[in-house]
């Protein structure tokens, strides 16, 4: 099938794993792409053509080897620059994923810069991971850790913004660019341009974003952003962190060893040039030079089409499933303000039990708190389910997972 | 298992319908204890008399399955020697259940109850009885369930 805006079938066929069967020889319809996405063949076969022909480790190394392998690691950094449009390669930085990221700027930048009585402001809409870092740091330094709620449209009350700004105590406001179970898109230019006005920084969780939309940090103008490989076509274990160069200068590293040191004496080190002074270690080089072949990939279609096609999707899903008796869909209706993720739930089918009963048929969503628990109390539900869309993903599978909803509401006779 | 053997009619009145719901002023056993993977949560309240169970009751909130099983659990055991509510096994449980066959996604679900219960049953044993030997294997039948 073709939707107005790309070739799905040429796609579908660059993900091996699409052909495979599930429970009684079912098609695999995966709609959980939010929690992390599929591989095509050309992230597989890079990180494979890596083991087979010049795996070494980098940087260090004089043999040909090591060059090699050096050359594809650097050149994932520059397209990742050219990806998000950084300004400069040496503001990009190699994690695990977006938890880590958001760890180091806890760590780093936040034990340097916020103090007690201080306000770090988040949202009611975050992951997991962008809460527990700064409950940590703000309990070590008795600071505050503040929360801007959450409309019944799903959308951020942003009025609360300007009170907590007012107080002239908050040091950083951190959130998702879109939500991960509301699929909200966060008004983030808004946000940023209000906190730089009064001279607060601003870090932006894009791990929900920069694998569905053009994202362009310099036009975002925020300070610190952070995305996962594994959630837009590549492998996992790496994870981007963009921070402006001069905030990154004056950080002290995150991790201490090998890479990140200019020189080292007994009791006295100097620190490498960036990025390579938060990147101590051996980094995951296998896979950050997958994630090259994932950066093409998306390259290669275009993220303008990549939203488009999510776009029509979503709102095929959003019609067909608000047909459903006892359905509850939750965030916007509003397709500019939302990304390909369908939070639901069924009557009073557990989400858990739901989960269950589709995945019978072959559909793959997710069920439960999404890591999302703050948000999970504001909607005043223990869980709810997900479905997210990607690239690969078609009306046609839309179809079946609204088939088998509809079978689950018989069983439970709703 | 196939859905429509899970959900059958029996499992989806006990959990739209649980008995023994709701608690017991100062229990004689209290526990409660929640499966951080699904948030399931369930609390368990038990007064003994003459070593048998004289009441229980429970509070919780989550899937068809774990709701279920602690609802039946709490009428499988009213009233019978706590010597046999001690050695409960996970094998009995989803007989009672009618799941013997539940995959390992959600053989947690279905357990969730009896974990709660044999805690449950470790602190007493331990704290009210003394008796560290049994509370001991007790703790470890517990914490080998999932």
């Amino acid at each position: 099938m073709q939707t107005s805006t790309i070739n799905i079938e040429t796609i579908r066929r660059d993900f091996p794993i699409l052909q495979r069967k599930v429970h009684n020889n079912k098609p695999l319809v995966y709609f959980d792409n939010a929690a992390t996405t599929q591989k095509p063949i050309q992230v597989i076969d890079s990180i494979h053509n890596y083991y087979l022909n010049y795996n070494s480790n980098i940087h260090r190394a004089v043999h040909q080897l090591a060059e090699e392998a050096t050359a594809a690691y650097e050149l994932t950094r520059d397209k990742v620059a050219k990806f998000i449009n950084a300004k400069n390669r040496e503001e990009l930085i190699f994690v695990r994923g977006t938890t880590e990221a958001i760890n180091l700027i806890a760590y780093s930048w936040g034990r340097q810069n916020v103090q007690k009585d201080d306000i770090v402001v988040t949202t009611e809409y975050e992951h997991h991971s962008n809460i527990v870092p700064w409950q940590l740091l703000t309990k070590e330094k008795e600071a505050k850790l503040e929360y801007i709620g959450v409309d019944d449209n799903g959308e951020l009350i942003l009025d609360q913004l300007d009170d907590y700004l007012n107080t002239g105590r908050v040091k950083l406001v951190t959130f998702s660019h879109v939500s991960n179970v509301l699929g909200t898109i966060t008004n983030a230019e808004e946000i940023i341009r209000q906190c730089h006005k009064k001279g607060v920084k601003v870090l932006v969780d894009a791990a929900q974003s920069v694998p569905h939309m053009k994202v362009d940090v310099q036009k975002l103008d925020c300070d610190f952003f952070a995305f996962s490989a594994h959630k837009m076509l590549g492998p996992t274990g790496v994870g981007v962190l963009w921070a402006r160069k001069e905030i990154l200068e004056n950080m002290q590293p995150f991790n201490g060893g090998g890479d990140m040191i200019r020189e080292v004496h007994k009791y006295e080190t100097t620190w490498n040039d960036l990025p390579y002074k938060f990147e101590a270690g051996t980094p995951n080089i296998a896979d950050v030079i997958g994630f090259s072949a994932a950066l093409d990939y998306l390259e290669n279609i275009g993220m303008d089409k990549v939203r488009e096609h999510e776009i029509e999707l979503t709102e095929y899903a959003l019609e067909k499933m608000s047909a459903i008796k006892g359905i509850k869909l939750y965030g916007t209706s509003d397709m500019k303000k939302r990304g390909g993720v369908i939070s639901f739930n069924l009557g009073d089918i557990h989400p858990h039990d739901l989960a269950t009963i589709i995945d019978e048929d072959g559909v793959a969503i997710r069920s439960g708190h999404h890591c999302a628990q703050v948000l999970m109390e504001r909607l005043d539900v223990s869980a709810t389910s997900r479905a997210s869309f990607y690239i690969y993903n078609t009306k046609e599978e839309v179809d079946v997972f609204i088939r088998s909803l509809n079978r689950a509401r018989e069983l439970f006779r709703i | 298992m196939s859905s429509a053997d899970i959900y059958r009619e029996i499992i989806l009145d006990y959990y739209r319908n649980p008995r023994n719901y709701g608690k017991i002023d100062n229990p004689d056993i209290s526990k409660r204890d929640s499966n951080p993977l699904c948030g399931d949560e369930l609390e368990m309240h038990i007064n003994l008399k003459d070593n048998k169970v004289s009441d229980v009751k429970f509070t919780g909130k989550g899937c068809a399955i774990s709701q279920a099983s602690a609802s039946m659990l709490t009428e499988l055991i009213m009233g019978k020697d706590f010597e046999y509510v001690k050695k409960l096994t996970k094998e009995e449980i989803l007989e009672n259940l009618g799941l013997p066959d539940l995959g390992p996604a959600r053989i947690k679900c279905a357990l969730l109850s009896l974990k709660v219960l044999k805690y449950g049953i470790y602190s007493y044993v331990a704290e009210k009885l003394n008796d560290a030997a049994s509370a001991d294997k007790i703790k470890e039948e517990a914490s080998g369930l999932f």
